[in-house]
């Protein structure tokens, strides 16, 4: 099992004559993924490398069954293609496009909540790869191998570290979620931890939180209430001074909101392990999974 | 971006938020003009983006021409907690009957814009949150509905504001909440939120806002490109204005360890590291994504133009990134600008071999390659910690 992503997704991608749109959605079908169609406003009856394109989401979704979007449009077009995708019904929308301005994350957030029928991943985040089964977005598959370790993240690199000093240790994933460095993340922690706690193949859960907002906080409290799995986590940005935004968006320290240590706390008071780098929270990881095994 | 007052001010007047009567001056021959136009007395005001100005002495009232000389001598050129007033707003004087709090801010947590109001205004509002919670009346709204004339009306009563001025202040809140929207500001703040004592035109009296605190989304400014302008160069750091201008994301900080790595997480957790081995980053440096030889060697530059820097680490995990590219960036950057302080290089990761090889054939003096992070922080702090004091040490 994994989550999220798997044998049954059937990817349309929203710019997927773009360069990097191209480079990615080819990477993602290599390595098994079900690369149904592309959308690009203009372009339809054209194909990428046999890949079907079509002017519009609700084309693309009614002649190949596509259930999953990934977004790779430039910011300023980013929240009309993600409504669009969830317009054609397309349930999990996968946004890559980082710079999306905050109020149309806002707009795009608020409408998919009431509306209640797609989820979104991101903006700003390198997707969701379930080892063996399929990639959707820009995480370098050949680092993760399949496996019990579900990886939550809001950075992408970091979540690259982690995961090969598991692996070097001879660890795998069961899905690795990047659920992106922006103020407002279509999906929260608390929602894929819910996830990885319900999926049979995760033993142990790995979070990489970073400074901003209270989303590791709150995590905190889901995580004493309702998983009974191990979770190790990670926070990134002690050293980060306040008011200074650290290239993510949503990483911010403002006044004492927001701050690592904070963070850490928090998950430390729930009985959460937290390792102070990334080395350490793989050496975690490892030794409680040698324990379980 | 945040916003000087008085351009939060001239925002807020597009908005028909009512503001008193200002000028700018950058002169104390333009401040004693300006000030002669507005009528005295009046405010000569220091225009930096830092709270406490009043106490620092930048905010003085006139009552004639010679008074608005002395003081705009005083504040030019004054230094308010490490800035430099190069701007001066000269506004008509106020009379005071009551001070008020308003905002909007973007919370994240509850993904939606929330409503503040209080009439414990002119005060820190973090101390007012503290010591008497209930001050502020608070008040999210559903960005897809938008603000409803209701919705300004229950805060004014739930805040206790005097009735007299409930529609007023209701108005005010309504114009704020435009100017959020239209604008797209991620703050908007009115600390004090003055009523003024005498009747206007409905028989109530009047708000104004007497201050002005905006904070603009920078992803947003293609859709303003006449805000895109009121960037405040000046108080901009030299060497973070030089990464921007090569679009490199960098964040200056106070150590003597250059570094460099790629993706935001990771460079955050990378200084995390050095700090834990006992070092002090000089920087925050995310190369991005794919980064490419020519990004590699602009990035250098950018750090070894801080002369407080002693080593330098690059910490790559290279996805989209390919070592090999930042392998050929750093030698480019060696051949052009031969730098004279250690380089600490762990590249891991698509290509890392093809990376580690070409470093190893072009033999640089003083670069050290590291295959672990925690090894490369321990090895840039011991370089860094062993070299000789620079000049800006003494």
């Amino acid at each position: 099992m994994s989550i999220l992503v798997d044998q049954s997704t059937k990817l349309c991608v929203s710019g997927i004559t773009g360069r990097e749109g191209t480079f990615h959605s080819l990477r993602n079908r290599e390595y098994g993924t079900d690369v149904v169609a592309g959308v690009t406003p203009g372009k339809g009856g054209q194909d990428v490398e046999g890949i079907p394109v079509f002017n519009t989401f609700a084309e693309a979704v009614g002649d190949t069954g596509a259930n999953t979007a990934m977004i790779f449009v430039p910011p300023r077009f980013a929240a009309d293609s993600i409504l669009e995708a969830e317009d054609a019904g397309i349930e999990l929308i996968i946004c890559i496009t980082e710079g999306i301005p905050a109020h149309d994350e806002l707009r795009v957030y608020n409408t998919l909540r009431k509306n209640g029928r797609a989820r979104l991943i991101g903006p700003n985040c390198p997707g969701i790869l379930s080892p063996g089964k399929a990639n959707v977005g820009i995480i370098p598959a050949a680092f993760f191998r399949e496996g019990n370790v579900g990886v939550v993240s809001r950075s992408g690199t970091l979540t690259y570290q982690i995961g090969n000093v598991l692996a070097q240790r001879g660890f795998g994933n069961s899905s690795i979620v990047g659920i992106g460095g922006d103020p407002v993340p279509g999906t929260d922690f608390i929602e894929v931890i819910g996830m990885f706690e319900e999926d049979p193949e995760t033993e142990l859960i790995v979070m990489c939180g970073e400074i901003g907002g209270d989303a590791e906080e709150r995590a905190a409290d889901f995580i004493a209430e309702n998983v009974s799995k191990p979770v190790v986590a990670y926070i990134a940005g002690f050293t980060a001074p306040p008011g200074k935004t650290m290239g993510h968006a949503g990483a911010i320290v403002s006044g004492s909101q927001g701050t690592a240590r904070a963070k850490a706390e928090a998950l430390e008071a729930r009985g959460v392990r937290v390792g102070r780098t990334p080395t350490q929270v793989a050496e975690q990881a490892v030794s409680l999974l040698g324990a379980a095994a | 971006m945040d916003l000087l007052e008085y351009q939060g001010k001239q925002l807020f007047a597009r908005h028909a938020v009512p503001v008193p009567d200002g000028r700018l001056a950058v002169s104390i021959e333009e401040a004693m003009d300006a000030a002669d136009d507005i009528g005295y007395p009046c405010v000569v005001k220091a225009q930096v983006q830092i709270g406490g100005r009043g106490k620092a002495g930048g905010i003085k009232l006139a009552k004639d021409r010679d008074e608005v000389g002395e003081h705009a001598e005083a504040i030019l050129g004054m230094d308010i907690r490490g800035l430099t007033v190069h701007e001066l707003w000269i506004e008509e004087a106020s009379e005071i009957a009551a001070e008020y709090y308003a905002s909007v801010i973007f919370d994240r947590s509850a993904k939606a814009p929330l409503l503040m109001l209080s009439t414990k205004g002119g005060m820190d509002i973090e101390e007012v949150a503290d010591e008497d919670p209930d001050a502020i009346a608070r008040l999210h709204v559903d960005p897809l509905l938008g603000l409803q004339d209701f919705h300004g009306r229950r805060l004014a009563f739930e805040a206790g504001v005097d009735a007299d001025v409930v529609r007023p202040v209701g108005q005010m809140l309504a114009k704020l909440y435009e100017v959020f929207t239209a604008e797209e500001a991620t703050l908007v703040e009115v600390n004090p939120l003055i009523v003024t004592p005498s009747a206007e035109d409905g028989g109530s009296r009047g708000v104004r806002a007497l201050d002005a605190k905006v904070t603009l989304d920078e992803n947003a400014m293609f859709r303003h490109t006449d805000n895109a302008q009121l960037r405040d160069i000046s108080g901009e750091d030299p060497q973070e204005r030089m990464a921007k201008e090569r679009g490199l994301t960098f964040v200056k900080l106070d150590g003597d360890i250059g570094i460099l790595g790629n993706g935001a997480g990771l460079v955050m957790s990378t200084l995390d590291v050095v700090a834990e081995a006992g070092g002090s980053p000089a920087n925050f440096l995310d190369a991005g994504g794919g980064s490419k030889a020519d990004a590699i060697t602009n990035a250098v530059e950018v750090i070894l133009s801080n002369p407080k820097v002693k080593a330098v680490l690059f910490n790559i995990f290279g996805g989209i990134t390919r070592c090999d590219e930042v392998a050929r960036g750093l030698i480019e950057a060696f051949n052009q600008i031969s730098p004279q302080v250690p380089f600490v290089v762990r590249l891991d990761g698509t290509n890392d071999k093809e990376g580690r090889q070409l470093l190893a054939e072009a033999n640089l003096p003083n670069v050290f390659t590291e295959s672990t992070m925690d090894d490369a922080a321990r090895k840039v702090v011991e370089l860094a910690n062993s070299a000789s004091p620079t000049e800006a040490d003494s």
